[in-house]
């Protein structure tokens, strides 16, 4: 089957970025695919590359970025969502006149209408939220 | 239900709101998505369920948060052919509300009947 | 349907509201602080056994196992890994998940 999945909050402050990412892992593990991820609210925050959680502690933004280079995920945060809380990447930050990008490798800034192709192109989706 | 996902037959996509609006940001990004959605071709429901209901409440000013008030974006819905609002009647009642409080004309349905709309729906996205 | 509760029954209303809206022979899945409602002996375990007479209930292992409380199943809960969730969403033609 194809999977759609969602991730409605930022990392850490709520379980579920973290469920989602066990849940993807399982999807792939059982032969499944997963068509697209992608990250709307506080959920762009899973697409920083500042992040520099303590040495001991996962690090749910490496683990985003490693498992899409391992199975070609297409990770999408929503540019809506991105732009109200300063995720950009290098052509966004050039656009919008600022001195800098944080996107993380792996992910990539799009509009609302990728999660609705998800939802009609996927044959369960499926959102994780708080 | 639909039969085909690729290019074919619409999906039933369902948005279920749950939260009141200006708390948090959910109501007026979950807007967002129906609006977005709209320009999909779909078949498109939206739910009003809990403080959800209290999105659709009239007399909305926000003038003094100095914050966007969306609510007017309810009433333009239907010119995006996205007229199909069921709102929860025990939510409605259990505030104080009737029909007549909201913005919109909507359908208030029983939870037996919001259940059944649910189970006829392809994609579910519950902000 | 498939419906996942992730908020804790005595925090939230997410589980009571998912319940009204449950149809006989849908099921519920409790992850995150939802796998409280799990439990026996709480202030909600009669409603949730009820519940468990039109709806199968199951709970995500690891979050029971992170707050502890793997020994306070109730009777009729079943439990599932990730790979276990993946089944059921793929068992069911529409996951709703109340956040």
């Amino acid at each position: 089957m194809k999977f759609g999945i969602l991730v409605n909050e930022g990392p850490y402050t709520h379980e579920a970025s973290d469920t989602a990412y066990q849940f993807a892992k399982a999807v792939l593990e059982k032969g499944h695919e997963i068509f697209r991820v992608f990250f709307y609210h506080d959920g762009v925050n899973n697409a920083t590359r500042l992040t520099v959680p303590p040495q001991d502690e996962r690090n749910i933004v490496k683990c985003w970025s490693e498992l899409a280079a391992k199975h070609q995920l297409d990770l999408v945060i929503c540019i809506a969502a991105a732009q109200r809380r300063g995720l950009m990447d290098a052509a966004e930050a050039k656009r919008h006149g600022k001195d800098a990008n944080n996107i993380a490798p792996g992910f990539r800034i799009s509009g609302l209408g990728q999660l609705i192709e998800a939802g009609i192109q996927a044959d369960r989706l499926v959102a994780f939220g708080g | 239900m639909a039969d085909e996902t690729q290019g074919g037959v619409a999906k039933k996509f369902l948005y279920v709101n749950r939260r009141a609006p200006y708390g948090t940001i959910y109501a007026l990004e979950s807007l967002e998505v129906v609006l977005i959605g709209a320009a999909f071709e779909q078949d498109v429901s939206v739910a009003f369920i809990g403080d959800g209901v209290y999105q659709l409440a009239k007399g909305q000013d926000t003038r003094g948060l100095a914050v966007k008030n969306f609510s007017p974006a309810f009433g333009a819905l239907e010119d995006y052919d996205v007229s199909k609002l069921y709102v929860d009647r025990e939510s409605l009642l259990a505030r104080g509300l009737n029909e007549d409080d909201l913005l919109v004309p909507v359908k208030v349905v029983s939870a037996s009947e919001m259940a059944e709309i649910m189970d006829g729906q392809d994609v579910i996205l519950s902000f | 349907m498939l419906h996942t509760v992730n908020k804790s029954p005595f925090d939230h209303n997410t589980l009571e509201t998912c319940l009204r809206f449950a149809r006989q022979g849908s099921a519920v899945l409790l992850i995150e602080d939802g796998v409280y409602a799990a439990l026996r002996e709480t202030a909600v375990s009669k409603q949730v056994q009820d519940a468990l007479k039109r709806v199968s209930i199951y709970a995500l292992k690891s979050d029971l196992e992170a707050r502890g409380m793997q020994n306070r199943l109730m009777d009729g809960i079943q439990l599932v890994d990730y790979g276990g969730f993946v089944d059921l969403v793929v068992a069911h033609n529409t996951v709703q998940s109340w956040v």
